[in-house]
């Protein structure tokens, strides 16, 4: 019988074969522990492929995170008596979250009933948590936008940008929450990294963003923002790498490092840390800080599609789901309970 | 239900694998009882399983492995079939309806777990959320879809179609305190009869699921099956998840003060 063998399939790992072929491949692929075998009904997945779409889930992950932080930049310039950066990030966030919006509705399977999200609250569901938080957050971000660039009622405005700086820290990180939630072996176990990589994300967009509109003689708050932001993200990313890499037998780092979501995560660690030196080496060339800017802003949109590609590489092939598995039942790994 | 009576026990499937004979009885009748679409005639080469999985569209799945096995007194090679009937799992601590942002999953009076339809607005996120990879979203309709355990037949006192049509009683359906106690007098009697391999799995409530509201016999690990060892119910982790969050955001609120008291020069 043909089929016999194949019946369950045993599987090399991509990586052990990798170091079979000759190791070709980029840094960071050549892992010197080969995962262990593993069995696979016909190597089908465990899991299913999450039916999120880019660029719609990608986007929401961005601009979520741009519109919460550039609330927090524009509550702290608008404090600190920088006009121009609070104009530009009250503007910002406005848009970000109104085309973020666009995108959450845009990816349901059902649209006209966006509203059920609002029939009942779930602190067991980062979505019906992030539901609530955008329904509040949206319009008082949409009034400052609305006060600062109409000169209509100065205090309400006022009032709004502290109220969207309130909320806007939420916006930017809850949606780590909302991926991590999930069955995607690649996004679960970096549940504990994931928040400050997508607040640190979040908020050196929102700094790049200032960098890239803004005068010379206004741009402090953004640059400052953008450099911690930038900083606590290169961070946050090499520990959660470290994290789902574990001790080389469960692998997980491996979507993050491989194939297109490897790609993006590489191309966007070199923006950021080009923007960041160009943040603080540029500070008195307008250009440098707008080129600065866009890098910083490019580079959280390609962080949260390589982390996004990294999700739905782990939830394609079995082995992301059952050999880490396996391992917790021998007890050969540290439960994921253990600290970095 | 009407007030003062009682409210059923829970209810739910125990599939003993040990004698399915692959003839997806449960698969038609499923379908037509719940007039479930076609959704695709395919050869997929996996052994007699063209059905590939369970999915929006199809709520019971009968997985088929061939392996090969040498018989140690004559010599020759041979094939050991393996056939098992999967469903939803109706997890006690379920996945699907933890991370549900609309209420349309919900925990029924008998245990079960069930999407209703006309809530469902196809966020998706029970797809994502799933261990098991069992609920979808119909291309066609755009909601998630899953097996309800017959919630209708139940209602009314019936058993599930696909338990009613099982020709070898591989489908069980009883109160689920029955059917543990009736699996695991069956996985002895198989052990004792040699079979060494014969496992009960999702039977236990300490498990990461808590035991599932459908449990299986099984003849080798699951991952043979396409089931995963150890899953765990992604919600155990949401507390230190918004943990996280809360510090992660508490430092961008920070950042916030912070820059609000660098008062321009």
């Amino acid at each position: 019988m043909s089929q016999a063998g194949q019946a369950t399939r045993r599987r090399r790992s991509a990586t052990e074969r990798r170091a079979r072929r000759g190791g070709r491949g980029g840094r960071g692929e050549q892992l010197m522990v080969p995962d262990a075998e593993f069995t696979s009904y016909y190597g089908r997945p465990v899991i299913r492929q999450p039916v999120w779409r880019t660029p719609d889930v990608t986007g929401y992950l961005f601009l979520g995170g741009l519109a919460g932080a550039s609330s927090v930049l524009a509550a702290g310039a608008e404090l600190s008596g920088y006009r121009e950066v609070a104009r530009v990030a009250k503007t910002g966030a406005a848009g970000a979250i109104g085309l973020s919006a666009v995108a959450l509705v845009h990816d349901l399977g059902r649209p006209g009933r966006f509203l059920n999200m609002l029939r009942v609250f779930k602190p067991s569901s980062p979505m019906s948590v992030g539901s609530w938080l955008l329904a509040g957050y949206g319009p008082v971000a949409g009034a400052a936008a609305v006060a600062e660039l109409t000169g209509v009622f100065p205090r309400a405005g006022r009032a709004a940008t502290v109220g969207a700086g309130l909320l806007g820290p939420a916006i930017a990180t809850y949606t780590a929450a909302l991926i991590c939630d999930t069955a995607i072996p690649a996004w679960h176990e970096g549940h504990r990294e994931m928040p400050y990589v997508f607040a640190g994300s979040a908020a050196s967009a929102a700094g790049g963003l200032g960098l890239f509109a803004a005068g010379l003689d206004d741009a402090r708050p953004a640059r400052d923002l953008a450099v911690a932001g930038a900083a606590v993200e290169l961070v946050a990313k090499r520990r959660l790498l470290a994290r789902l890499a574990g001790d080389g037998t469960q692998n997980l780092a491996e979507p993050y490092e491989t194939g297109r979501s490897g790609t993006l995560l590489r191309v966007a660690e070199g923006l950021t840390a080009a923007g960041l030196a160009g943040a603080v080496l540029g500070r008195r060339s307008r250009l440098v800080s707008a080129a600065s800017g866009a890098a910083l802003l490019a580079a959280s949109a390609m962080t949260r599609w390589g982390i996004f590609e990294a999700g739905m590489a782990s939830a394609r092939d079995p082995k992301y789901t059952i050999v880490p598995q396996r391992a917790r039942m021998n007890g050969a790994t540290q439960p994921s309970g253990s600290s970095p | 239900m009407t007030s003062g009576t009682p409210d059923p026990p829970r209810m739910g499937f125990f599939t003993d694998t040990s004698v399915c004979i692959g003839c997806k009885a449960c698969e038609v009748a499923c379908k037509t009882w719940n007039e479930v679409p076609e959704d695709g005639l395919v050869l997929s080469g996996m052994s007699y399983d063209n059905t590939v999985g369970l999915g929006a569209s199809t709520w019971r799945h009968v997985a088929f492995i061939e392996q090969p096995v040498s018989v140690p007194a004559g010599g020759a090679d041979g094939v050991r079939w393996l056939m098992a009937s999967d469903v939803c799992k109706h997890c006690t601590e379920s996945a699907c309806l933890d991370v549900c942002p609309t209420g349309a999953l919900f925990r029924t009076e008998f245990g079960t777990v069930v999407v209703q339809d006309d809530v469902c607005n196809g966020c998706g996120y029970c797809v994502t959320a799933c261990p098991f990879g069992v609920i979808a979203r119909r291309e066609e309709d755009g909601g998630a879809h899953k097996c309800t355990l017959c919630y209708d037949r139940l209602s009314t006192g019936m058993e599930p179609a696909c338990a009613k049509a099982c020709p070898t009683e591989s489908i069980q359906f009883g109160p689920l305190d029955e059917l543990r106690e009736r699996a695991r007098l069956r996985v002895s009697d198989l052990r004792d009869a040699g079979q060494d391999n014969a496992r009960l799995y999702l039977d236990d409530p300490s498990d990461g699921i808590g035991g599932g509201g459908a449990f299986f016999l099984l003849l080798d690990e699951p991952e043979v099956y396409g089931l995963p060892p150890d899953p765990v119910v992604t919600t155990r982790d949401l507390p230190a998840m918004w943990k996280h969050v809360a510090l992660a955001a508490s430092g961008l609120a920070a950042a916030a003060v912070a820059l609000g008291m660098r008062r321009r020069a």
